[in-house]
């Protein structure tokens, strides 16, 4: 009997603290700035072009071989008459966001912290009825950081 | 007594029926099946069947290089992730000869004994309901859980699948106020182990359920090859930190929990306890955290490891998980083996089982804490 009062003892106890939880769809619990959701394409505001040169870099580290990578001449580089420093410029980018395991291992061989990883809920919110609608293009890619919705956090 | 129905003399031909437990049962915690043999409600026999998770995370090491290998052990054993990931960079570590710092060792420490921790409290709210708790042990510890993930998810990102552990030493260095916030979730900690404790250890109906159900003796644990405080709990006082010590563990002081009975409320009890030895050693770790590199000075970007093999074990929350590892010399393992702890733990589930009633089945799975991840890698 007195291991069950206690039992009693401890629900009540626990009934008058502050609730823990959230009505999840209508608040979001504010996330970290480490928070990695998956990976996103940054976009160079001063030049306005994408960081990504097309290295294949991330392409070859990827565990899961989720991305293609396709690179292009830069028609804006300086050399057409344009202002951008990068020679090759990336011209397709997909990466099925089904397969990746998100294990940053994109953003730590990257050389010109042009990917990084999605620290916002937009990144957790996205599921999809169809597989094919988690692959990803370059412009779905591109658009929120280009729009300056994401800032995520890429370790020095 | 005599039936209206049917003369007295009339002999019943009984006969023992199969029940199929499984795959998709939720008291299996995952997708294991297994076949009951029972006569009334008495199990005559159990015949587990495991392999629903089985994705090839050993073969698959083969094809990866050591940074990427790390990614799959998390998911060998998605509750203690850390503690998988840990055995794996060790066996890359030592096959390499790579020294790790010391801050990124007692980093080390502190996350795996936290994520200890989180699989205990997952194991103490998964447990309560197999008793029959309805939900309400659940909740309480899944919300000591989310404290714990929250802090790693501010300094590493993810919540169970970390991928933070490297060769060499750690991914990028902890949060500033590092210190501060394991103080914190460990005081949180305190208070959900002491509620839990209030809530099941001592009630009446908790221990009529559990005491004297599926009981195994220490000689039967041995041969088993069980591990952690599944075999803790029949009195074998064996624990890797201790007796095969890694990382920082012999300049800690903690107390290797043992149970008497073997029975399925001294592993209750046995993990329970280890929860406060785990507080412990975190508090001892903080106190020798000092600033400092967490990363050797001179990694080569292409690691290689020479040719060779090692078997690294570690005290993961269900016990010893081990890696084996063979390397011919490439920037990949030859082979990779995973011995995980739940694998041999479940082999004396029919030792356990036979005798017992059929809901005192999903009692004993459950107290051997089995996650089917880390069973089928
Ligand atoms: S994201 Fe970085 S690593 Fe990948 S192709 Fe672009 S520049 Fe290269
Ligand atoms: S996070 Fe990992 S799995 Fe995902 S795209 Fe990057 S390298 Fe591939």
């Amino acid at each position: 009997m007195r291991g069950l009062i206690r039992s009693f003892v401890t629900t009540g106890a626990t009934f008058l603290r502050k609730p823990v939880t959230r009505e999840y769809p209508e608040t979001h619990r504010e996330l970290p700035e480490r928070d990695r959701a998956f990976p996103l394409l940054l976009w160079d505001q001063q030049i306005d072009e994408p960081f990504c040169t097309g290295c294949h870099a991330c392409e070859r580290a990827c565990p899961v071989e989720c991305m293609t990578v396709l690179m292009k001449d830069n028609p804006n580089h300086t050399s057409q008459g344009g202002t951008s420093s990068r020679r090759k410029i990336i011209d397709k980018f997909w990466i099925d966001y089904g397969r990746c395991m998100r294990c940053n291992i994109c953003v730590e061989v990257c050389n010109f912290d042009a990917i990084g990883m999605n620290n916002t809920w937009s990144g957790h919110e996205s599921s999809a009825v169809d597989r094919l609608d988690l692959v990803m293009d370059l412009q779905q890619l591109l658009s929120q950081s280009r729009a300056g919705a994401v800032k995520p956090w890429i370790a020095p | 007594m005599t039936s209206i129905l049917l003369p007295a003399s009339h002999e019943f031909e009984t006969q023992d029926i199969f029940v199929n437990m499984g795959p998709q049962h939720p008291s299996t915690h995952g997708v294991f099946r297994m076949v009951l043999e029972i006569d009334g409600e008495v199990v005559r026999d159990v015949l587990p069947y495991i392999g629903y998770l089985h994705r090839g995370a050993e073969k698959l090491c083969e094809t990866m290089d050591y940074r990427q290998g790390i990614g799959f052990m998390d998911r060998t054993e998605y509750l203690a992730a850390f503690n998988a990931e840990l055995s794996y960079v060790m066996a890359v570590e030592a096959l390499a000869g790579i020294d790790v710092p010391e801050r990124a060792q007692w980093i080390r420490m502190i996350l795996c004994e936290l994520n200890r921790l989180s699989s205990h409290f997952m194991f103490l709210g998964a447990f309560g309901v197999d008793v029959g708790v309805l939900g309400t042990s659940f909740t309480y510890a899944f919300r000591e859980r989310e404290n714990i993930f929250d802090l790693f998810e501010e300094i590493c990102g993810d919540r169970m699948m970390y991928a933070y552990f490297r060769v060499g030493g750690l991914a990028w260095e902890v949060t500033d106020n590092f210190v501060t916030r394991v103080n914190q979730v460990l005081g949180m900690a305190r208070q959900g182990i002491a509620d839990l404790d209030g809530l099941l250890t001592q009630n009446e109906i908790f221990q009529a359920r559990t005491r004297g159900i599926g009981h195994i003796p220490a000689a039967d644990a041995i041969d088993w090859g069980m591990s952690g405080p599944s075999l803790r709990a029949s009195g074998v006082a064996l624990d890797v930190r201790r007796d095969e010590p890694y990382l920082f563990y012999p300049q800690v002081k903690f107390d290797v929990i043992t149970g008497t009975n073997g029975d399925v409320y001294d592993r209750y009890l046995c993990r329970l306890r280890e929860m406060h030895e785990s507080i412990k050693i975190v508090e001892q770790c903080l106190q020798n955290l000092q600033p400092g590199p967490i990363v050797p000075e001179r990694m080569s970007r292409l690691l290689r490891t020479p040719p060779g093999e090692v078997y690294i074990r570690t005290e993961a929350p269900r016990g010893e998980y081990g890696v084996y590892m063979v390397s011919n010399g490439g920037n990949r393992p030859w082979r990779c083996k995973v011995r995980s702890a739940c694998l041999s733990n479940l082999q004396a589930l029919r030792d356990m089982t036979v005798g017992h009633y059929v809901s005192d089945a999903v009692l004993i799975l459950g107290s051997i804490d089995i996650v089917l991840s880390e069973v089928d890698r």
